[in-house]
């Protein structure tokens, strides 16, 4: 395996059963992520685009191994997670963290401040006495951009952005080598998003970190990742260089994902032509036969009805699924 | 919104006398004021904003959440819960009328006859246990003299004019059975039920995909243009802004603090919080990975009285004065608006 490489998915799958019944019989599954792969380099930001319930999320934590996966291997530094068994799994966290979506909901409102970035010190031994965690939730709550006499305060007390500095100083904690942001600013408004996205990147820089980036601004994640991957009902259909995505679009998803971005210049969005998609997205409990994509895809021919495009590298670094690119 | 024949400055509009109407005025709101009385003090969400609408035209008002945008517009129709909200001044003329003096009867015929809105999140919007049909014609049956038959008919071509497919079958369907983006366009359709001449769209597209986003902001734009109706677009999204818009004004704690003509305001931005709006967000076509500019710092909290420019604390330009007195909005440039201090320093 490359040395560089710090995460490797391969083909992973989330099914969830759907039950019905009295006796919760199993009548299907929701096919969240289904045969999933890819590598995540060190020192990189790997963003993770797509509509909701496209299965980034899932994807996410399943990499976090929050989730069971159905199939499929997940190997951090070259050790797959499966393997090493429910303590293994807990001890590796350490060096793998999450900032989630949601600064309200993920906070425990009734814990202080300096005790959620405390928590994860003391689950993982990493502070030997009381002085030396409070020296350490100090030193943390200061790279993060938050008052350290703020300690003792609730999560109620500070504002979205302050308490996404919090779940961030959390993440920090354990000093991990990589994190799964998990659309950590999209309930921010607008001029605080820049301000934790400034965060990111300078803690990015200054610690050595790799991320995974997950979020539906497509704005944002060009200006954030190294490569991007886009996702469509738990498939991967590209994945590319970040600039070379957005200059040089294959499937046809993409290009119009890409052209429903609104770009705040008025002149040109005048002048820009849109690939309207038709319909919805598909249920994953019932996807498609052959191209997930083919319902909605404004240039799928009966082939791609029946089968499935495979991931394949169509230029060097940039893959694609889709029979006629 | 300012014109060639509007008087300077934002401030002196209409205290006795009312100023110049042009014939294709459909709207116009001047020094509305709202205030919510609550258990922790009074909040003063909207500090006399001004504005107007011509026929066929589309304002977007932009702001971020607690900015006074929502508010400011469902003070137009009442919609304002009361306790603990309270128009307290100002003036909204519709075609001339004042909708703050009609009785609760002649404001029912407005709404959702001559202006009608679109709200934010088509799952709560609707009525979960009525079948969409009855709900579309619960409003034509309360506007217009039509028989049920008549209404259904009506109904299902709204349906198919908003571009769900099968609009006669679709109609006894609930909530429920449609998705997100079919939900707005049920929405919208009721909407457009009784053909208004203004359509309020409070963040229609937030709580929706892209895609489906992109859908929804072409299907909007072509019924404008098709049905002439004027629309007022809330939106924090300046992409989706600067695809619609004729003239956008950007709101900031309760106040409008600046207003231009779209192509006007993204080229020349001047109050302090547009540019710093603009220069926070990263480009979707930018190869260039420059340090986001941030607006340090948090929007104010409404509750009490705020001296001076509410935009101080996070303002690299501040002064003396700015601390001590709210500018007023006044015209900088033809059909430009803003309201600071130090406008001439910026153009």
């Amino acid at each position: 395996m490359n040395d560089n490489v710090l995460v490797r998915v391969k083909d992973l799958k989330m099914h969830f059963p759907i039950r019905a019944g009295i006796f919760g019989r199993t009548v299907g599954a929701v096919k969240a992520v289904d045969g999933v792969s890819f590598d995540i380099m060190k020192g990189e930001t790997l963003g993770l685009v797509g509509e909701s319930g496209c299965g980034k999320t899932t994807t996410g934590r399943a990499v976090l191994r929050l989730y069971e996966p159905t199939s499929g291997e997940v190997s951090f530094r070259g050790v797959e997670l499966g393997s090493q068994g429910a303590e293994g799994v807990r001890r590796t966290r350490r060096h793998m963290q999450m900032i989630f979506q949601d600064p309200y909901a993920s906070l425990n409102p009734q814990m202080r401040v300096g005790e959620i970035i405390a928590r994860p010190l003391r689950v993982h031994g990493l502070v030997k006495n009381r002085r030396e965690e409070k020296e350490l939730v100090a030193d943390i709550m200061q790279k993060v951009g938050l008052n350290v006499s703020f300690r003792d305060r609730f999560p109620h007390e500070f504002s979205g952005g302050q308490r996404q500095r919090i779940g961030i100083a959390r993440a920090l904690a354990t000093s991990p080598d990589f994190i799964v942001c998990d659309e950590p600013i999209s309930a921010l408004d607008v001029s605080i998003q820049a301000q934790i996205i400034n965060l990111l990147e300078q803690l990015r820089e200054d610690l050595g970190l790799t991320y995974l980036f997950i979020a539906h601004d497509l704005s944002m994640v060009r200006y954030l990742s190294t490569r991007v991957g886009v996702m469509y009902l738990g498939k991967m259909m590209e994945l590319s260089g970040s600039d070379e995505l957005y200059e040089n679009p294959l499937h046809p998803y993409t290009k119009a994902l890409l052209s429903a971005i609104p770009i705040p210049d008025p002149p040109l969005e005048r002048q820009r032509q849109r690939t309207l998609l038709a319909g919805d997205p598909p249920s994953p409990a019932n996807p498609p036969s052959g191209c997930r994509f083919s319902t909605r895809c404004p240039i799928a021919v009966d082939h791609c009805r029946k089968v499935e495009p495979e991931f394949r590298e169509a230029i060097e670094g940039h893959w694609v699924a889709c029979h006629l690119v | 919104m300012i014109d060639g024949s509007s008087p300077s400055s934002v401030a002196e509009y209409g205290r006795d006398e009312p100023a110049p109407r042009s014939a294709s005025r459909l709207l116009e709101v001047r020094d509305l004021e709202t205030k919510f009385y609550t258990a922790d003090g009074i909040v003063n969400a909207l500090n006399g904003i001004s504005y107007s609408v011509d026929k066929g035209e589309c304002l977007a008002i932009v702001g971020e959440s607690g900015s006074g945008k929502t508010v400011g517009v469902l003070s137009i129709l009442k919609l304002i819960q009361s306790p603990p909200g309270r128009i307290v001044g100002g003036e909204i003329l519709f075609k001339g009328t004042d909708l703050l003096k009609l009785d609760d009867r002649a404001l029912r015929k407005v709404r959702g006859e001559a202006i009608s809105v679109i709200f934010q999140d088509p799952m709560t919007s609707l009525n979960p246990v009525m079948r969409v049909g009855a709900q579309i014609t619960e409003n034509i049956h309360a506007h217009e003299n039509l028989t049920h038959r008549q209404a259904r008919a009506k109904a299902a071509d709204l349906l198919g004019m908003v571009g769900i497919p099968t609009p006669s079958r679709r109609l006894d369907d609930y909530p429920h059975q449609f998705s997100g983006g079919m939900r707005q366009r049920v929405m919208i359709a009721m909407a457009l039920s009784c053909s208004p001449q203004l359509i309020i769209a409070d963040e229609p597209t937030t709580a929706l995909d892209v895609t489906i986003q992109a859908q929804i902001v072409e299907l909007i734009k072509k019924l404008q243009e098709e049905l002439g109706t004027a629309v007022i677009w809330i939106s924090h999204d300046l992409g989706v802004v600067a695809r619609l818009a004729d003239t956008v004004a950007v709101m900031y704690a309760g106040h409008i603090v600046e207003k231009a003509p779209v192509d006007e305001l993204y080229a020349r931005p001047a109050h302090p919080y547009t540019i710093g709006l603009l220069n926070s967000l990263p480009r979707l076509d930018a190869r260039v990975r420059t340090k986001l500019q941030t607006i340090g710092g948090l929007p104010p909290n409404l509750l009490g009285v705020l001296k001076g420019c509410p935009f101080v604390p996070r303002c690299r330009f501040a002064t003396d004065i700015c601390r001590e007195q709210n500018p007023p909005i006044t015209e900088a440039a033809p059909g430009h608006a803003i309201a600071c201090w130090h406008n001439q320093l910026m153009s």
